[in-house]
């Protein structure tokens, strides 16, 4: 056991090893963002939410309910290493180095160096989104006189109603745009960058997975701002 | 031909002292010299005023050392592709440039005096596990050992670096890995190197941590400046044998 920890924190405690921890809670995080996604695109099915609600209960209800929290607690696990671990290592590689006079960079694209900001905006946004539709603190949507629809004799939420109601706010709207572009330039640079930590790029992959973290992360950019920008454009009502 | 240059030179008295950025004319400057033969010519006049020449690292001056180091105008060896400062030459220059020239900066090489810095952490690392036990006794025959193409042609490019350090100076985050991936990849691809892999890897990068560079972001700098071209290709491989070789010792016997 006690060498196991020593393991553990052994591991943590190297450059190497806290960067492979990063790299994948770094993937379970961009992978978690497809299927939230893919989900996510049944509000386009033109059935008044019929759909979609039908998906958030499943979501809700599946292992007895127990399915949603323990995606919960592996997200939460992988958002918490993952912040921690590039904090730290984000304040190593400051003290590391040294300004120059004529600072100049070769190959560095934007996005890698806006990452610790991309990425603490997201951490904000996702605060807010959590407080927005999960907590639903300070709005409306838990109230069951308002949000519920009936399918069949059986009761749901009216999480379709909800995503209206939320993004009709202007306000919410601009900050869910804006979170969503930098959360495109975080994934622009950080799934690339999964590959080359986990030791999985070469000059055979490279073009590959540079093609491939372009194209994801515009993926999840279009997908992900299509819906409050439809919503106030009126285009899901 | 000769060009009219302004230098913009980072002069430095001692390890502890402040340094400055210093401004001076450098003229009449041959285009067929190099850089550092451009910085000779400055010296020289300024060894006639009397003055404390500029200190400066060099040794072959024929690309192959890894001695000479300087960042011209921001950049390691400056921004001609795999060059060393010591095969830049002024004919890439114009008449009237300004060239800022500094010392190659991280916390792990720290000044020692003017564009000299104390570059011992790679050493150290080298020292930690770059080498292999070697047998004594006679010279093993030429093909005695068989190495497939791909291997070998890898483990020569990883060997072509010549640790000056330009890697480290181009990091945003003072990272050694392109150097410490090249000196492991060169050892860890050849069957010689096999028997010491995973302790080359674990000592060397615990080295490379306790000297205090800084990590990797993948933004390939280090590639783009360095005179051999070393491939930041290295670099994932480090990070594949260091997982491996981490997971190994946790679950090893001994």
């Amino acid at each position: 056991m006690n060498k196991t920890l020593s393991f553990l924190t052994g591991f943590w405690g190297s450059s190497i090893g806290k960067k492979i921890v990063v790299a994948v809670t770094g993937a379970v995080l961009a992978l978690f963002l497809a299927g939230h996604l893919s989900g996510n695109m049944l509000l386009f099915i033109p059935d008044e939410g019929h759909a979609f609600n039908e998906y958030a209960y499943f979501l809700h209800h599946m292992l007895h309910g127990a399915g949603v929290w323990v995606a919960r607690i592996v997200l939460l696990t992988c958002f918490t290493l993952h912040l921690i671990g590039t904090i730290q290592l984000t304040r190593m590689n400051r003290s590391a180095g040294q300004k120059y006079q004529k600072e100049t960079s070769q190959r560095s694209s934007l996005s890698s160096k806006i990452m610790i900001w991309s990425g603490l905006t997201i951490l904000a946004f996702v605060v807010y989104h959590i407080l927005h539709f999960t907590v639903r603190a300070g709005n409306e949507y838990n109230n069951p006189d308002l949000y519920t629809v009936i399918y069949d004799g059986k009761e749901y939420h009216n999480a379709y109603k909800m995503v209206i109601d939320g993004f009709n706010w202007a306000p919410a709207t601009i900050f869910y745009v804006i979170a969503v572009t930098l959360l495109c330039s975080h994934l622009h640079h950080g799934v690339a960058s999964i590959f080359q930590t986990l030791g999985l790029r070469t000059n055979k992959t490279e073009s590959l997975i540079n093609l491939g973290s372009k194209v994801y992360s515009l993926v999840i950019w279009i997908g992900f701002i299509s819906i409050p920008i439809s919503v106030i454009t009126g285009i899901i009502k | 031909m000769t060009l009219n240059l302004t230098l913009k030179i980072w002069r430095q008295a001692g390890p502890d002292a402040t340094g400055q950025i210093e401004t001076r004319e450098a003229k009449s400057i041959p285009i067929e010299a190099s850089f550092l033969e451009m910085l000779d010519i400055v010296n020289q006049e300024i060894i006639q005023e009397g003055k404390d020449p500029i200190h400066f690292d060099h040794d072959c001056r024929e690309g192959i050392c890894g001695m000479c180091s300087l960042t011209i105008n921001g950049v390691p060896h400056s921004k001609e592709v795999g060059t060393t400062t010591c095969q830049v030459h002024m004919r890439k220059f114009n008449d009237g440039d300004t060239i800022w020239i500094e010392p190659f900066r991280a916390n792990s090489f720290p000044v020692l005096k003017d564009l000299i810095t104390d570059r011992t952490s790679f050493d150290n690392i080298i020292a930690a596990g770059g080498y292999i036990d070697v047998r004594t006794g006679a010279a093993p025959d030429a093909n005695s050992v068989p190495i497939p193409k791909e291997q070998s042609d890898w483990a020569f490019d990883a060997a072509t670096c010549i640790g000056c350090g330009a890697c480290v100076a181009s990091c945003k985050n003072s990272s050694a890995m392109l150097f410490v991936s090249a000196k492991a990849a060169h050892l860890n691809t050849l069957p010689q190197g096999q028997p010491e892999k995973d302790k080359r890897v674990l000592s060397m990068v615990r080295q490379m941590d306790k000297e205090g560079f800084g990590n990797c972001t993948n933004q390939y700098e280090c590639e783009a400046a360095c005179p051999k071209l070393i491939s930041a290709d290295n670099i994932a491989k480090l990070n594949r044998d260091y997982a491996v070789a981490a997971v190994k010792e946790a679950v090893s016997m001994v």
